[in-house]
């Protein structure tokens, strides 16, 4: 591999990191929500019940 | 517009992004012609170009949303500048780096400061991170919705400047592919830039409705915690 097509190379992986942390990241804060989610059902049934 | 994609727009979004970026490699890598003078290093404009313009249309729609701000006090207004400015900064830091390595092979450079281009595309990306300092050092309300509109307002002065700057360099170390004669480049590759622009524009819209919708969802979701409380 010459020295040019690695930093090709290396330029496309950089987008396409971000483009995959972008993803991880969302999914962190999807499960997240989706926690928060969870306990405002369980106190919103608890209210509902007592 | 059909009833499913008004209510996917999301999701309609974010694939037609992956097509577009899928597209763009594939005419990167096996349609657009090398380039005569720079060879393969040439390939990286194909990104880092559509990757600067994006920046600049995601700071110009956060100025505009913080004009709404202003002059409409437009609901959620504040939010959406917000949001563009964010993605803004991250493809901002995207063509930092992808310029440093196109840099790197081209003029055996990371970095270097003569270039008017570079310095002002740097100094329009500091002064967009900074906003979120500003952001985040005011209590949310109306007062810091005013002055996170005015700063981005502020900024997007620098958008021409630093678009210009190229023209108004006298080095010309950066290249110079769009002339006033248009673009000084062949059919073929021409056509392989407008797809990856797509793309990134593309990419950049899908990345600002998911985060915007993250972010209202979060909003929503401590509003009826505190009404739960």
């Amino acid at each position: 591999m010459s020295a040019s097509e690695k930093y090709v190379a290396a330029a496309y992986l950089v987008v396409f990191a971000f483009v995959l942390l972008y993803v991880v990241i969302m999914a962190l804060k999807l499960t997240r929500l989706e926690r928060q989610v969870g306990e405002l059902t369980e106190l919103a049934r608890r209210r509902a019940g007592g | 517009m059909s009833t499913w994609l008004r209510n996917n727009q999301v999701p309609a979004l974010a694939g037609l992004a992956a097509v577009l970026l899928c597209s763009a490699i594939a005419l990167v890598f096996f349609y657009a012609p090398e380039d005569a003078d720079q060879g393969l290093s040439q390939k990286i404009f194909y990104f880092h170009v559509p990757i600067a313009l994006t920046a600049y249309a995601c700071f110009g729609w956060g100025a505009w949303k913080a004009l709404l701000v202003l002059w409409k006090r437009t609901s959620g207004a504040d939010l959406e500048s917000y949001v563009a400015i964010h993605q803004g900064v991250i493809f901002g830091a995207l063509t930092l780096i992808t310029g440093s390595i196109w840099a790197k092979i081209s003029w055996g450079v990371w970095w270097t400061w003569s270039e008017k281009q570079l310095v002002l595309f740097l100094v329009l990306f500091l002064f967009y991170s900074a906003y979120f300092m500003l952001r985040f050092s005011v209590e949310a309300g109306p007062q810091r919705e005013n002055l996170c509109a005015v700063y981005a307002l502020f900024g997007v002065v620098l958008i021409p400047v630093s678009f210009l700057a190229i023209r108004l360099s006298q080095r010309f170390i950066h290249p110079t592919v769009f002339t006033s004669r248009g673009p000084q480049m062949s059919t073929a590759q021409f056509a392989t830039f407008c797809v990856a622009l797509a793309a990134m524009i593309a990419l950049a819209g899908a990345l600002y409705r998911v985060e915007l919708l993250s972010k209202r969802l979060d909003a929503r979701l401590r509003e009826l915690r505190e009404l739960l409380a």
